[in-house]
């Protein structure tokens, strides 16, 4: 019998639902064993149609993006109860990924910033998204960010922003045979295309953005440009690496971390080499951005209920 | 797992008790999971207080124990030592309830505290693995690198107590600064003369091998087990052919400033450094010599009956495993370039104070008599400043310990040469700490009437045939100029460059001033970081001739107690790397301060226990969490805090 498969698209980019596509010919192949039931990007399902579905009757159910609306949250519940198997796909799902920084900010901060003070927005009668208007009744702005497993109880996670075709297929490979668990536990640096490069000892001695620095083609971190590799899952073959693009650390941390920043950060910062304390703080604040930069996937995840509010 | 575990609060008389109710805690910690005992005594590390643990394991049927007392710094290793009777050492944990706790807070803070942590300290217990010692063995012989007066005392203790020695000199004899000197303070001994007997006792030596004009260029491995190469560079000349008769040295043409004179008096391209140099052999200088390529001279090889030298020679690499290392490369002056203020090297009568201990020698550039060096005479006014470029933010902060003590020598000595002269001291304070010191620089104030000026110099300049020296006596509150022939700069003593070379082959940090960072500064001061690895000598720190020897004999006792054993006993605290999930990173290698982190050729790392002193750096900065240390488990420390907060 086919399994039955659905797919939701939460608050995310679309991205996700992409790389569903992005498997290619995989996907004819994946045809002949599912039956979609509901995949609101691509095929025509109404929420009544959910709705109606007899409870556990989806084989596995996949949720794409974040939490953002009382819609999304509503969803998240639904799919829960109509399948079987719930997983969060994606960095957006499993971690809140860069919509997450938003849990920086507070829903007034980010509703000043998005309707009125962002310099391309033209709003002179300072409109502002109203869950109850005469004609139109819209989902609530939560006030913070939720990833899925925040929610409803997740089943399992495909990683990565979105899920590289290599993890993508192993994953679906494991969900359609039942299995939960997939994926790899080491870190990017073992599969990457430049591991071979990496010197004996890595020592920065100032860090670079990617621009001002010109690539020879080493291991980025030996060249100190940040890259979150270290302390990501691997799995993606190094798909940025072969762009010459750093890791930003979409596919989260290996299983034995739970604050992949923190994580990479005391890595980075014991790479600084035998300096004073002051030449440390200094090239430590040379890092622009450093919750963009070891933060981007997983703030919500680590800030559920928003930035901790300053005591003072 | 443990099962039985006792607890054993001590009162550590009222160092404990007297803040610490511990009836209190030994009555919370009776009621905790897996606590099968617990009570207190006075001094558990007393011999009644230790029968009393293997009573009570023995009764009580206890298969782990916790003393909460002091740190386990002090006391770990007693307590172990009595648990190791009925069981696994690593079933004994100290709880510190002194220095973390009673000393630190007020009677009711102190006894909450106190539970928790020893409560955390059952939940550590209870993580624990029985473990085993490691066990690593030991090549018997010892380098010591730096033959001066330290690496010489290193090398002959060590000797004489029937182990091998590889002294490496780089120089073409050893002897070091302590060579250069005239006379030494506060007993005016002549320096060579005390010195050159210990010389010779190296060269004679069947335990020691001796290899001067070469230098150490790779380290590795540990305690127990280092390779070392050491490059021997070509002296061009037979050290065993060669007779020292010096035909050689009068043939060759060739003449260039005597870096042992400080560069003050000359010596020819083939050269003995000076005549009780050890090994007793000429040498020749690579760089000014005519004859090595292309062939124009051949006057020395020409006049050698011996038929000792080789042009041919080339440079060798010596590979040798050795238990121990011992550094002792001594010191350098400051750069006297950067002493602008006191206008070094723009004037030839301003001198540094090892220039001025040559012109004291006998075999020095003037054959030790003291003169003016612009004009060759007498100088009538010579000025001495101390704290040249010591004790000065601009330059190093320290103290250089050693020139109060030797500039008072050098006044001495030059009134001894010239009694009609007259000598000044400008100096910040008189630190004369060691035997006899403050006698020393007393008879020199008083008998031998030397002004001492209490004041920094502000301005040097030269005013016809004299320097004049402004400065301000602080005691009087005067600006004081002084016309001077002569001035003498006590300059401050740094690390050689070459210290912070043998510094990282052997992965041991240096500071400022390229001084050896010992691993404890009162506990540990001739100990390394690293096991195995040594200091003497104003390598470590600037001291004197008996603080270097002092030192030097306290390294090679260290040495002797690794070599007394034939196994070294190893704490099995250690990294372990979880190789499965290890990506190769390579921060843990990037990082560990001992080296024991090593890259595999499958690219993950590996933990050489041998190496591994525990520190937990590279469990700390794993990116993928993947390093544990031994029994400082993940689960163990949350649990701990668990317990705590």
């Amino acid at each position: 019998m086919k399994k039955k498969i659905a797919m939701y698209w939460g608050a995310g980019c679309g991205g996700c639902d992409v790389s569903l596509l992005g498997i290619h010919e995989k996907l004819l192949d994946l045809l002949d064993d599912i039956e979609i039931v509901f995949w609101p990007c691509a095929t025509d399902f109404k929420y009544e149609d959910l709705e109606k579905m007899p409870d556990k009757s989806i084989d596995v159910a996949f949720y794409n993006g974040a939490i953002r609306t009382e819609e999304n949250e509503k969803i998240a519940k639904l799919l829960r109860k109509k399948a079987k198997v719930l997983v969060a796909y994606g960095s957006c799902a499993s971690e809140g990924c860069v919509i997450g920084l938003a849990n920086l900010y507070d829903k007034k901060q980010i509703f000043n910033v998005v309707y009125l003070q962002n310099e391309t927005t033209k709003n002179e009668d300072k409109v502002l998204p109203k869950e109850h208007t005469n004609d139109l009744e819209l989902p609530e702005f939560l006030p913070h960010l939720k990833t899925l497993e925040q929610v409803v109880k997740v089943d399992a996670v495909i990683p990565g922003c979105p899920p590289p075709r290599p993890v993508l297929e192993e994953a679906l490979e494991a969900l359609l045979q039942g299995k939960t668990n997939f994926g790899k536990e080491v870190a990017l640096c073992d599969e990457c295309p430049r591991k071979d490069s990496k010197p004996e000892k890595i020592e920065i001695e100032r860090f670079y953005r990617w621009h001002e620095k010109e690539d020879n083609g080493d291991c980025f971190l030996a060249q100190g440009m940040i890259c979150m590799g270290p302390a990501t899952l691997a799995g993606c073959q190094g798909e940025c690496i072969s762009a010459n693009i750093p890791c930003t650390g979409c596919m989260g941390p290996t299983p034995k971390v739970k604050d992949q920043g923190a994580a990479m950060l005391s890595a980075i910062a014991s790479l600084l080499g035998d300096i004073d304390e002051e030449k440390e703080e200094e090239i430590m604040n040379s890092i622009r951005d450093m919750i963009g930069t070891f933060y981007k996937y997983r703030a919500a995840k680590l800030l559920p209920e928003g930035r901790l509010k300053d005591e003072s | 797992m443990a099962r039985r575990i006792g607890v054993f609060v001590c009162h550590c008389g009222v160092n404990i008790a007297g803040v610490v109710d511990v009836e209190r805690v030994a009555e919370e910690l009776r009621k905790y999971p897996g606590v099968a005992f617990a009570t207190t005594y006075q001094y558990m590390c007393s011999d009644p207080g230790q029968n009393l643990i293997r009573q009570k394991i023995e009764e009580e049927n206890l298969d782990a124990v916790i003393i909460a007392a002091c740190s386990p710094a002090m006391h770990e290793e007693t307590f172990r030592s009595v648990c190791k009777e009925f069981f696994n050492p690593y079933r004994c944990e100290m709880a510190n309830i002194r220095e973390q706790c009673s000393w630190v807070h007020d009677k009711k803070e102190a006894t909450e505290k106190a539970i928790k942590l020893v409560k955390a300290t059952v939940e550590k217990l209870r993580g624990n693995e029985d473990l085993m010692p490691i066990f690593v063995p030991i090549e018997k012989k010892c380098l010591v690198i730096g033959g001066g007066i330290a690496g010489i005392q290193a090398a002959l203790d060590i000797a004489d107590a029937g182990y091998k020695v590889i002294l490496v000199e780089k120089e073409a004899s050893i002897g070091g600064r302590m060579a250069q000197l005239s006379e030494t303070f506060p007993t005016l001994d002549c320096s060579q003369c005390i010195l050159t007997p210990k010389m010779v006792a190296v060269a004679r030596h069947p335990n020691i091998k001796l290899m001067a004009y070469s230098e150490v260029i790779d380290i590795s491995g540990y305690v127990g087990n280092f390779d070392v190469k050491i490059l021997k560079k070509p002296r061009y000349v037979d050290e065993d052919a060669c007779t020292v008769c010096g035909d050689c040295e009068k043939a060759c043409p060739v003449i260039i400033p005597n870096e042992f004179d400080m560069e003050k008096k000359p010596r020819k391209a083939i050269y003995i450094p000076f005549p009780q140099a050890v090994p007793s052999t000429y040498t020749i200088d690579r760089e000014a010599c005519l004859g090595l390529a292309p062939l124009t001279c051949a006057q020395c090889k020409d006049a050698c009956e011996a038929n000792a030298i080789n042009y041919d020679m080339q440079p060798k690499i010596v590979e040798e495993r050795v238990g121990a290392i011992i550094v002792a490369t001594g010191y350098d002056l400051y750069d006297k370039n950067k002493l602008v203020e006191y206008g070094y090297g723009e004037d030839d009568d301003i001198i540094t104070s090892l220039e001025f201990e040559r012109m004291l020698s006998a075999s020095g550039p003037t054959g030790g008599e003291i003169i003016k060096p612009s004009t060759g005479k007498v100088p009538k006014k010579v000025v001495f400043i101390q704290c040249a470029g010591s004790r000065d933010k601009q330059h190093m902060p320290y103290c250089s310990s050693i020139c109060c003590m030797y500039t008072a020598k050098h006044a001495l000595l030059y009134k001894h040469h010239v009694p009609d002269g007259e000598a000044y001291i400008f100096y910040i304070d008189i630190r004369a700490t060691g035997k006899n010191y403050e006698e020393f620089i007393a008879r020199v104030m008083e008998e031998e009437r030397i002004n001492y000026i209490r004041g920094k110099v502000a301005k040097i300049y030269r005013e016809g045939d004299k320097i004049v020296v402004w400065g301000v006596d602080t005691l009087t509150g005067k600006k004081v100029e002084i016309k001077a022939d002569l001035v003498v700069l006590a300059m401050a003593i740094v690390g050689r460059k070459e210290t912070k070379e043998i510094a990282k082959l052997l992965k041991v940090a240096v500071d400022d001033g390229n001084f050896l960072k010992e691993s404890h500064p009162k506990l540990k001061p001739v100990e390394a970081l690293s096991r195995g690895i040594y200091f003497a000598g104003c390598a470590q720190s600037p001291k004197d001739i008996p603080a270097a020897v002092a030192q030097a004999s306290a390294a090679a006792s260290k040495v002797l107690a690794i070599f007394s054993k034939d196994k070294l006993e190893k704490d099995p605290l250690v990294a372990v790397v979880d190789e499965d999930r290890c990506s190769g990173c390579g921060v843990c290698v990037s990082i560990c301060p001992y080296g024991a982190m090593q890259r595999q050729p499958n690219g993950k790392a590996k933990c050489i226990e041998a190496l591994c002193e525990g520190c937990g750096t590279c469990a700390a900065a794993c990116p993928s969490n993947n390093i544990e240390m031994r029994n400082y488990k993940d689960e163990q420390i949350e649990k701990m805090i668990e317990v705590i907060v």
